[in-house]
């Protein structure tokens, strides 16, 4: 088999992640007192996965280890152990432990199976004596092997009894596949037993009623042949022995254990190489017609998942799992848009002046194919957020058990779709985040129990959509912020006056300053100086917010704002002179024309707009950004007010335009960043717009707030 | 037998780019900033276009001009007599843009520069090109590789990706957020 495997390495990688999740949660989920098989199963099989497929590769470290997990989880299945929390620890630690051997071998870095040796003999250890029964046929083997070699040095050969389980043709195995394999080892005999074959006519076609005595007349290696059945070694019956070559003719030729003399057209065929994979072809053609056709019922045999099945080519890249739903209803979309492209196509033909309403009809049919297309297409990037929320069970269980606290973990809103990329990014903010609620939110048990609070602690994660956001909140039922000591690290540190005097919103603000923690001691949990700040800046590069809410000895809130995706943003056009900007539409809370008498001059030619109960400073646009405007004076122009993080300014725009989507493209691919620009985009007519980022236009309106101020002074 | 030329022909290609400098030269594109001479190495030019009024960018100096859009790129353009300190004349549909690419680590970065006019393409062999004199010329010294004669002018030959660079751009936008958020 002359197949390049690198290229599935990626799905391969994927799969066993994926595997292991779904180990790592099931593992989570088993309750010693409420023992269900189907749990247990759910595991074995994604073990069993991993393990066929790591074989496959010839990544042996991972395959070993995990034959010894699927021993034990095999044992487990079969109700031979009993399920205990000491057991779960030893399997979630065997998953932390391919977790890394994966990560190794994707890196392409060399794994070292001493590291896992400890590990490995616990679970050896757990196993004990009872082996199974592979693993003691190859030990016989070995001793079987000394014996003989002391006997006759000469013309070894293997003797190999295969008898497959009926459904293994289901799994995509094939065993002339394997025979062409061993074929490649030497010279193969090889002799079919038909016996259980029955008549045509009541023949499942997907099954496979033969098995097979063979001859490998070579002295190779034992693992050499093993290798070859690998991916079946669950699902049949292999002796493998190794006895001089006359022994194993003689074996052949004879009909011992339960194979008999051969009848009809599974004829015994005894000859070389390549006949042997032709003759062998018959009776298995017979018995399965392709593999087409064996295809279909692959669904239906679920948890045998070593079938070697199609996978897409890998890329180099980072990929994306997409549910077939989504891409059929691109497919949809698509089929649609090919219609309408056509319709007008047809239009274009013969077009006259009288059509001119059905091409109207026809356009606004096209725009919204496109806009439903863009959506759809943009779904493809949308994960569920459980993909980040599944890791934290495991984290809760370990931490509390670290810190000694007892915490219950609520996960609500799991389904909740966000951007692949925001995704990526936002994971560790969130451990960030969970891990300070766990080690500075929740108190010990005895210290909540003194307060009056149930000793058990709760975080709770909860995900939902508003807006064009996503909204993250992590709520902790523990001490909550405490201001004063706040304050006083504050102080100390120097991040404000001894005298001033702050609300405790404000308070609480100051945990995200860079710098600032007020671990007493530096815990492994948190604490390590990477704080808040850091979290607050990687939130913020996604173009999200985080803010705090906090009640002492109630606990805490934390929310996360972020934009649903960065790719695409809902975009309000104005216009100040010749020039056209976008504002993000999420942050718009109004646009008004301005009424010269509720605008208020502070000093330094600080201009305020009373607005309702507000004062909303009043940014012009045309001196921010140093361009002509059509209007100075407030009678003509309309200001756009913004809002981000509960702070209000005033845009003064000479006109409003449409309302659009806009495909963001960066500056700092040929340029560099500019503060208050978060990109650019195209117009329809081809002309660049800029996209204004209002934090950054808070942050200019403060410099320029402050400059003023110097040069009144 | 057509199909090894063929094979054997993109291989001499590669060849003679690592060997252009010493044995058939290299070329350049030349171009005129107020009646003077200067040239690029012409690999570096992805196009030629005419102008186009670019999207002002807030603040920038003033010899930044804009953004523009190639093909859903945004690409800003830079007017280098202004960054130089020469004079120029309005801009017009013939005033012309030298769109240049420049790598940057693994990455393209493309950039585009107002000139006066293109003029031609030159063939300059390494031995040819003279050391430019230190210092009295508009350009400062690190973004000249050095001079080359050729139908009685002199040809400047500019460094595409010190021509390209930011830092003076970035420093500009630096000074000015640090003067403006002084208390």
């Amino acid at each position: 088999m002359s197949i390049d495997l690198s290229q599935f390495h990626q799905v391969f990688f994927e799969e066993s992640f994926d595997g292991l999740e779904v180990m790592e949660q099931n593992l989570l989920g088993l309750d010693p007192k409420q023992y269900d098989p189907e749990v247990v199963n759910t595991i074995f099989r994604a073990a069993h996965s991993i393990k066929g497929g790591s074989a496959t590769f010839h990544f042996s470290s991972v395959a070993e280890f995990t034959h010894i997990l699927e021993t034990l989880l095999d044992q487990m299945r079969n109700g031979q152990r009993e399920v205990s929390a000491h057991l779960v620890d030893l399997l979630l630690q065997s998953v932390d432990c391919l977790r890394q051997m994966l990560t190794r071998l994707q890196d392409n870095q060399p794994v070292d199976r001493r590291e896992y040796a400890e590990l490995e003999a616990k679970l050896e250890n757990e196993i004990g004596g009872e082996q199974t029964a592979s693993a003691k046929v190859a030990e016989a083997n070995v001793d079987e092997n000394i014996d003989e070699n002391i006997e006759e040095q000469q013309d070894m050969a293997w003797f190999i009894e295969f008898i497959p389980e009926r459904q293994i043709l289901q799994t995509g195995n094939e065993p002339l596949r394997m025979f062409r394999e061993l074929a490649l080892l030497g010279e193969v005999l090889v002799v079919a037993n038909t016996d259980e074959l029955p008549n045509v006519a009541e023949m499942d076609e997907t099954l496979c009623y033969s098995s097979w005595r063979i001859a490998v007349l070579a002295d190779v290696e034992e693992s050499a042949i093993r290798e070859v059945f690998e991916w079946v070694s669950d699902e049949c019956e292999l002796v493998v022995k190794r006895e001089s070559e006359a022994k194993v003719r003689a074996r052949l030729a004879s009909h011992d254990s339960t194979a008999s003399q051969p009848t009809l057209d599974g004829q015994a065929a005894t000859s070389s190489e390549e006949e042997v994979a032709d003759e062998s072809a018959e009776p298995i053609e017979d018995s399965t017609p392709t593999q087409d056709l064996t295809l279909p019922n692959q669904k239906d045999v679920q948890g045998t998942a070593t079938s070697n099945k199609a996978a897409p080519v890998a890329t180099s890249g980072s990929s994306i799992r997409v549910s077939i739903d989504k891409v059929d209803s691109l497919i949809n979309l698509v089929g649609e848009l090919v219609i309408t492209q056509s319709m007008l196509g047809q239009m274009g033909e013969d077009f006259n002046i009288k059509k001119l309403e059905r091409l109207r009809e026809g356009l606004i049919q096209l725009e919204q194919n496109t806009r439903e297309l863009q959506e759809s297409v943009m779904q493809i990037r949308m994960l569920p957020i459980s993909f980040i929320f599944n890791r934290f069970p495991r984290m809760i269980r370990d931490l509390s058990s670290r810190l000694s606290k007892k915490v219950e973990l609520e996960i609500i809103g799991e389904t909740t779709e966000l951007d692949k990329t925001v995704m990526e990014q936002i994971g560790d903010p969130l451990v960030h985040l969970v891990r300070n609620s766990l080690d500075h939110g929740i108190e010990a048990p005895e210290v909540r129990r003194a307060n009056g609070k149930p000793e058990q602690g709760k975080v709770s994660l909860n995900a939902f959509h508003q807006g064009g956001n996503i909204v993250i909140e992590i709520i902790d039922d523990g001490a909550g912020i405490n201001t004063e000591k706040v304050q006083a690290k504050a102080i100390e540190r120097g991040l404000i006056s001894e005298t001033a005097e702050l609300a405790d919103e404000d308070i609480h603000q100051l945990i995200f300053e860079p710098g600032f923690s007020t671990a007493e001691q530096i815990s492994d949990v948190s604490g390590r100086g990477v704080g808040m700040d850091v979290v607050k800046k990687n939130i913020q590069s996604l173009g999200g917010t985080v803010e705090v809410r906090s009640e002492q000895g109630e606990g805490s809130t934390f929310t996360i704002r972020l934009p649903l995706t960065l790719a695409i943003l809902d975009g309000q056009l104005i216009r100040v002179g010749s020039q056209i900007y976008v504002v993000p539409l999420t942050s718009i809370v109004e646009s008004i024309q301005i009424k010269s008498n509720e605008v208020v001059s502070l000093a330094g030619n600080f201009d305020v707009y009373k607005l309702r109960e507000d004062h909303v400073p009043i940014l012009r646009l045309y001196e921010t950004f140093s361009v002509k405007a059509d209007f100075t004076d407030y009678s003509e122009t309309v200001l756009v007010v913004v809002e981000v993080g509960g702070k209000k300014i005033g845009f003064m725009v000479d006109e409003l335009l449409a309302q659009q989507q806009v495909v963001i493209k960066s500056l700092e691919t040929n340029f560099i960043a500019v503060e208050g620009i978060s990109g650019a985009t195209i117009l329809g007519d081809g002309k660049v717009a800029l996209i204004l980022d209002i934090t950054g236009m808070l942050k200019r309106l403060n410099y320029q707030k402050s400059s003023k101020k110097g040069l009144a002074a | 037998m057509s199909d090894v030329e063929m094979d054997s022909l993109p291989i001499e290609i590669e060849y003679n780019e690592d060997q252009q400098l010493e044995d058939l030269g290299a070329e350049f594109l030349g171009f005129d900033l107020q009646g003077e001479t200067y040239c690029v190495d012409i690999l570096s030019v992805k196009e030629i276009r005419g102008w186009t009024e670019p999207t002002l960018l807030p603040n920038a100096p003033s010899y930044v001009k804009g953004i523009i859009n190639i093909r859903g790129d945004i690409v800003p353009i830079i007017d280098i007599r202004e960054r130089y300190g020469m004079d120029h004349s309005a801009y017009t549909k013939s005033t012309v843009i030298m769109i240049l690419s420049v790598m940057e680590g693994n990455r393209q970065r493309v950039m585009g520069l107002v000139v006066d006019a293109v003029n031609d393409v030159l063939n300059i062999k390494a031995e040819e090109i003279k050391d430019p004199p230190k210092s009295g010329h508009k350009i400062s010294d690190e973004n000249i590789e050095g001079l080359y004669n050729a139908n009685n002018k002199v040809y400047v030959i500019l460094s595409v990706s010190s021509l390209l660079d930011l830092t003076d751009i970035e420093s500009h936008y630096r000074k000015q957020f640090s003067l403006e958020s002084v208390e």
